[in-house]
């Protein structure tokens, strides 16, 4: 039973067209503060074009009466401490600073690029020679290397922003080198290399397109630090005094920092200004750029919620129990909504009025496709909603207690103790930086009060407990260098270190091998009948839920559309969504069998054999 | 007999270890396996099994150090970047994940277009060539000028799909192609996938985790463990009468989605296992 | 562990060697006719190649880097061209004065952003557009135009802390502290800026890590899951920065020692490059390369025991 008829293809209904691919720089403009820095960077390049026609006077023209003159009719800003007009050796800055800049931005983003390019694409001995090169000349203070040039080449503007573009181009190559490692192992990638593309080609189409608005942001922010090092040297006093820069008119201005405080200003606020302008051009163009790279990153967690109010509510399907239910209710949740803020200001409900019991010693299973809000649920009766996440409506009961209502500081208490958490991912769930037995430890001691040696006893025993075969060893081990189906067992004997009342697994089982599942269901099982939990079970595999649930509610949409004990559900299944995912299951189909050709049915080829 | 199209003989991968004294890692011990015109040959496995390795080996993304890979008779274990290209036209891959197989900052076009373009095919005829596509895999005609993030991720499977197509291959290698879907998703995709074989002709080379997966789509099944091929056969076989004991523990550690059944297959894995311990 | 440790000095050892054959070959080869640059115009032929003599510049340069070398090893870079001081002596008498500046003004990043990149991440809202206002002023205003400010508001203006000289702690504290007040603030700033960007993000990145719902999970109170698990996790990238910025702050310390008439190493480099004295130049470089590299080797370390990764690998 595949593709059933009652549906139209969903998959063939393409979403809505997002906004998002309106182009990057066009969204920048946006906001108002890159504009504003984009239009005095403007205005700077174009005094700077035109300095010969704007400056009224040569800024090199030493007028020895004018020497600390005031503003006046005839120098509109005054004059400095060599009687030179300060308003056209400003108008002249611009050029020669914003050139010396331009000369080392461009510097460091060709040898950057192209060697990021080359060892990030090409790797092996490339990536090797680049590599210590640029370790090389970050090991190196760049003033110090300037100072050192200048020793030998004297004072050049140009040569010294060569030298200096020579030095900053690890900023270039680590920024592309990291993208293009990255990319390189992209499939999309293997894809193209697959599809007959050349290097050349793939470089050009797959690399730089994604290197390309890094580059910009970082040519920003390297432009601003060649100016800002080149006004510094020239600041030094180290300067070509022929060149107007702002850095010479700073130092000038120093100089006569106790006469003329005013000279100090003009350059100052040129720097100042140029330099805040590109780091808040910059600033915007990462914001936008992390923004539009945003959803697919959302997107790729698969757990992003997607639910839509959309839906009209149906009515739930109940099947009936087979016999009175015993045993005390563990958790009882009524009507739970779980929201989250939407960018428009309003509320986006991925969890509607959701209503289950869990009595103690029973598994009751929810089951979905991913964004059926099934996480949603689990993680709300924790209280451990991501960021933004909200219980909107409903309650929770487990003890006599309304847990949507407790405050953070209850509820860290029964958290651990009371109600204890399987996830679903073993590796990314451990703490990378700290011991296996460090991590059991820890919970044990503050939720029980006992000591240190108690709790590595108590963990010890827990790990053996749950089928690790060097408890000691395994203690002692970083998450790292465990297995991932040893990591989940880890996991498990710290669910259960407690001794819980109710057990939230989601997905405890979705990322093992298939004989590792198994093995962790059974595990998973026999805990469960020793400790008498009561389990929430999250799960997309109806396999896992067969094995394991007592009882079974199916979600779809936020909202869960039949529930009921185990095997009445699988039997007769009433909710169209319920019959369309059990039919959907292979298991169920029949094998494709022997290719049939023309005529003739291929045999197993003589290779065809048990080994 | 169909024509043989993929005959792998007795192959070996090697990983170079890291640093100088690295051991290197052996992905594949001497493996061999054929596929014919039309037919779809299963690779399962758990992971580090080797099985996507076997599938990289077959593209050239994966060191061949011994053995050979042979297609339509002519060794391609070390064929050269010109030889790889002529090949394009022939072997194709769909990868597992949907969100990173497609570059997200190409529209579906431009990606579908890249393998034509290559070929120099003109632009009239190359954008018809995208339609026929779009109507392959059934995907809406205006799909064309939207980026990858736009589609869900079956969707995206069917634009992997159809990139796959574009050059009109005879073997498809298919790595976990359905393992990133939904349950009812992953259904649509294979019943996509063994449509077009029967209407094309082109030959598969499915590498899937999942038992229940792989003998619905194959015509035969290879299962690997270790980085070898332990079991080989035709597919009905081997998924469900399976004879090696990795098999039999692979088959009966799957839970099926029935809770009788299941309950019976649990005592079946437990009386399996306690059999071969002994 | 000692592995670890010996590799790293063995690297940097490398790299010293590196940084000086460069150095060298360039300062010694891209001169020109060095001895008429130390006797000036007026000199004779004579007297010029005598000089030249005198200085063994007249031999391959090859075997200068070799004499070089083998006086290095032995602590002996030579004596300056113009002063006659030695070397070592030169440097030395500079480097504790701006070893306690650059120190100092690390310790000040460290903490300050630790503190403002935390509250940051965790707390959002009004600490959070500070820091990222800070960010911004910080990364864009150079520190030595940031130093004049200071010096003309709170030094000039206020009277709060001496605009220029230097007064070492063993000498006088508090005298110190008026006198190094002000240029560590006008070099951290960047610093400060640089680093607290870097750990809000890596705080921000770590909060997402699935461990942390696990921990929560335990009921692990949220100020434990920050200051234990999370920070720690969030060092490492930070520590990588701080070791970049070091390197920057050296060099950012030249000028700034400038700004406020501070005999640091700066007021050699600035006088060795003006003059060309190139044994000096030689000298101020073996000296920052030695700092980085032993600066670059404690970051290691703290990374080896920070990450397990690192310390078995």
């Amino acid at each position: 039973m595949i593709s059933p008829a009652h549906t139209t293809d969903p998959e063939i209904v393409v979403a809505p067209r997002d906004a998002s691919k309106v182009s990057l720089f066009r969204r920048v403009l946006r906001n108002p503060l890159a504009v504003a820095s984009m239009g005095f960077l403007a205005i700077a390049v174009i005094t700077a074009l035109f300095a010969h026609f704007l400056a009224p006077h040569d800024p090199n023209t030493a007028v020895i009466q004018n020497v600390l003159a005031p503003p006046n009719s005839e120098n509109l800003l005054g004059a400095d401490g060599a009687g030179r007009d300060v308003l056209s050796r400003l108008i002249f800055g611009a050029q020669f600073s914003l050139a010396g800049a331009l000369v080392a931005l461009l510097t460091s983003m060709i040898i950057g690029v192209s060697g990021g390019l080359l060892a990030g694409y090409f790797g092996k001995w490339i990536d090797t020679a680049w590599t210590w090169v640029i370790s090389l000349m970050m090991a190196l203070p760049t003033i110090i290397v300037l100072l050192a040039a200048r020793a030998v080449v004297g004072p050049s503007l140009w040569l010294s922003m060569l030298i200096f573009g020579v030095m900053l181009s690890p900023a270039f190559f680590r920024l592309v080198y990291a993208s293009v490692t990255a990319v390189r192992n992209e499939l999309y990638v293997d894809a193209a290399r697959v599809s007959g593309l050349g290097d050349g080609r793939i470089i050009a189409v797959h690399i730089l397109s994604v290197v390309r608005a890094p580059i910009v942001i970082q040519s920003a922010i390297v432009g601003g630090i060649a100016l800002a090092v080149q006004s510094g040297l020239e600041f030094l006093g180290l300067g070509d005094i022929n060149v107007p820069t702002w850095g010479s008119m700073l130092s000038d201005g120093f100089t006569n920092l106790y006469t003329s405080p005013m000279l100090i200003l003009w350059p100052a606020l040129a720097i100042g200004l140029t330099l805040i302008s590109l780091t808040l051009l910059a600033n915007s163009l990462r914001d936008e750029l992390e923004r539009s790279n945003a959803p697919r990153k959302q997107r790729r967690k698969a757990k992003a919620p997607a639910a839509t109010e959309a839906e009209a509510p149906s009515e739930i399907i109940r099947h009936e129990e087979s016999g009175a239910p015993d045993g005390e209710v563990v958790l009882e949740v009524t009507n739970l909504s779980v929201g989250y803020p939407s960018p428009d200001g309003g509320l986006k409900k991925v969890v509607h009025d959701v209503s289950l019991t869990v009595r103690r010693g029973e598994v009751h299973g929810l089951v979905g496709e991913s964004g059926s809000g099934k996480t949603q649920t689990a993680w709300s009766i924790l209280r451990l909603l991501p960021e933004g996440g909200k219980i909107v409506g409903g309650s929770i009961h487990f003890q006599g207690r309304d847990l949507a209502k407790v405050s953070e500081r209850d509820m860290q208490k029964i958290r651990g103790r009371s109600i204890a958490y399987i996830p679903q991912e073993p590796m990314s769930n451990l703490d990378p930086s700290f011991t296996i037995g460090s991590q059991l430890v820890e919970p044990m001691q503050i939720q029980l009060g006992i000591s240190a040696k108690e709790a590595k006893e108590r963990a010890l025993s827990l790990l053996a407990r749950v089928g690790i075969p060097h408890p000691e060893r395994t203690f002692a081990a970083y998450p790292h260098e465990v297995s991932g189906g040893m990591a989940q067992r880890v996991l498990i004997a710290g669910a259960i270190s407690c001794n819980p009342d109710l057990l939230i697994a989601d997905e405890p089982t979705t990322a093992l091998d298939v004989t590792v599942q198994a093995e962790v269901l059974d595990l998973l099982r026999d805990l469960q009948k020793e400790f008498r939990m009561a389990v929430v079970l999250v799960t997309h595999n109806f396999g896992v839920v067969a094995d394991l649930c007592d009882r079974v509610s199916v979600m779809r949409l936020g909202r869960i559309v039949e529930t009921g004990p185990t095997e009445p559900i699988f039997e007769s299944p009433r909710h169209p969504y319920t019959q369309e995912l059990l039919g959907a299951i292979l298991s169920e189909a029949e094998p494709r069998g022997p290719l049939v050709t023309a005529g003739n049915s291929a045999s197993p080829s003589p290779k065809g054999a048990v080994r | 007999m169909s024509e043989l199209l993929l005959d792998v003989q007795n192959v070996t991968v090697e990983y170079p270890g890291h640093g100088f004294r690295g051991n290197p890692f052996r992905a594949l011990h001497s493996v061999s396996v054929d596929v014919h015109r039309g037919e779809c040959v299963g690779l399962v496995g758990e992971s580090g099994s080797g099985k996507t390795t076997l599938g990289r080996a077959v593209l050239g993304l994966a060191p061949v150090t011994d053995g050979q890979v042979l297609f339509r008779g002519e060794d391609i274990a070390h064929a050269s970047r010109t030889d790889r290209r002529r090949l394009a036209s022939d072997i194709q891959v769909v990868f597992q994940d949907p969100y990173t197989s497609l570059n997200p900052s190409l529209t579906v076009e431009q990606i579908l277009s890249e393998p034509l373009d290559v070929r120099k095919v003109p632009r009239s005829e190359s954008s018809k060539r995208i339609k026929d596509l779009f109507d392959m895999v059934r995907l809406p005609a205006d799909a064309g000028n939207r980026l990858p993030r736009e589609f869900s991720g079956g969707q995206r499977q069917r634009i992997a799909i159809a990139r796959a197509l574009a050059l009109q291959p005879a073997l498809i290698v298919c790595d976990e192609p359905v393992s990133a879907l939904d349950l009812s998703t992953q259904a649509r995709v294979l019943e996509l996938f063994k449509d077009i074989q029967e209407q094309t002709q082109v030959a598969y080379l499915f590498v899937s985790h999942d038992l229940e997966v792989v003998r619905h789509i194959s015509h035969r099944v290879a299962v690997m463990y270790r980085g070898e091929i332990v079991e080989f056969g035709d597919g009905d076989q081997v998924t469900s009468r399976p004879q090696h004991p990795y098999t039999q523990r692979l088959f009966f550690a799957a839970p099926v989605a029935d809770p009788k059944a299941q309950a019976r297959r649990r005592e079946e894995r437990r009386q399996l296992l306690a059999a071969q311990n002994a | 562990m000692i592995a670890f440790i010996v590799r790293r000095l063995l690297t940097g050892l490398v790299l010293l060697a590196a940084i000086t054959t460069f150095g060298f070959t360039l300062l010694y080869l891209g001169g020109g006719d060095i001895a008429r640059k130390i006797l000036g115009e007026s000199a004779d032929a004579q007297t010029v190649a005598q000089k030249s003599h005198e200085l063994g510049l007249d031999r391959p340069v090859l075997a200068q880097y070799g004499d070089w070398v083998a006086h290095a090893f032995s602590g002996d870079f030579g004596s300056s061209w113009f002063t006659g001081q030695t070397v070592s002596a030169a440097i030395f008498s500079r480097l504790s004065v701006t070893l306690s500046l650059v120190i100092g003004t690390v310790l000040v990043v460290a903490v300050v952003s630790v503190v403002l990149g935390v509250l940051a991440a965790t707390k959002r809202g009004w600490i959070d557009k500070v820091a990222q206002l800070l960010a911004i002023l910080g990364h864009a205003i150079p520190g030595f135009l940031f130093a004049v400010g200071l010096v003309l508001f709170f030094a000039l203006t206020l009277g709060w802390f001496d605009p220029t000289g230097y007064v070492p702690f063993t000498e006088d504290p508090t005298g110190w502290v008026k006198t190094v007040t002000l240029p560590v603030i006008a070099l951290a700033l960047g610093g400060i800026a640089n680093v607290t960007q870097q750990i809000r993000g890596a705080v921000i990145d770590a909060l997402r890590n699935d461990y942390v719902r696990t921990l929560r999970s335990h009921g692990i109170p949220e100020r434990r899951v920050i200051l234990k698990h999370v920070l720690r996790n969030a060092a490492g990238p930070a520590l990588a920065v701080l070791a970049v910025i070091f390197v920057g702050l050296l060099g950012g310390a030249v000028i700034v020692e400038q700004v406020f008439a501070i005999p640091g190493l700066g007021q050699v480099a600035v006088q060795a490059t003006t003059q060309g004295d190139i044994p000096l130049v030689m000298g101020l470089l073996v000296a920052t390369g030695v700092i980085v590299i032993v600066f670059n080797l404690l970051v290691d370390l703290a990374q080896g025991w920070l990450n397990p990764k690192v310390r078995l690998s």
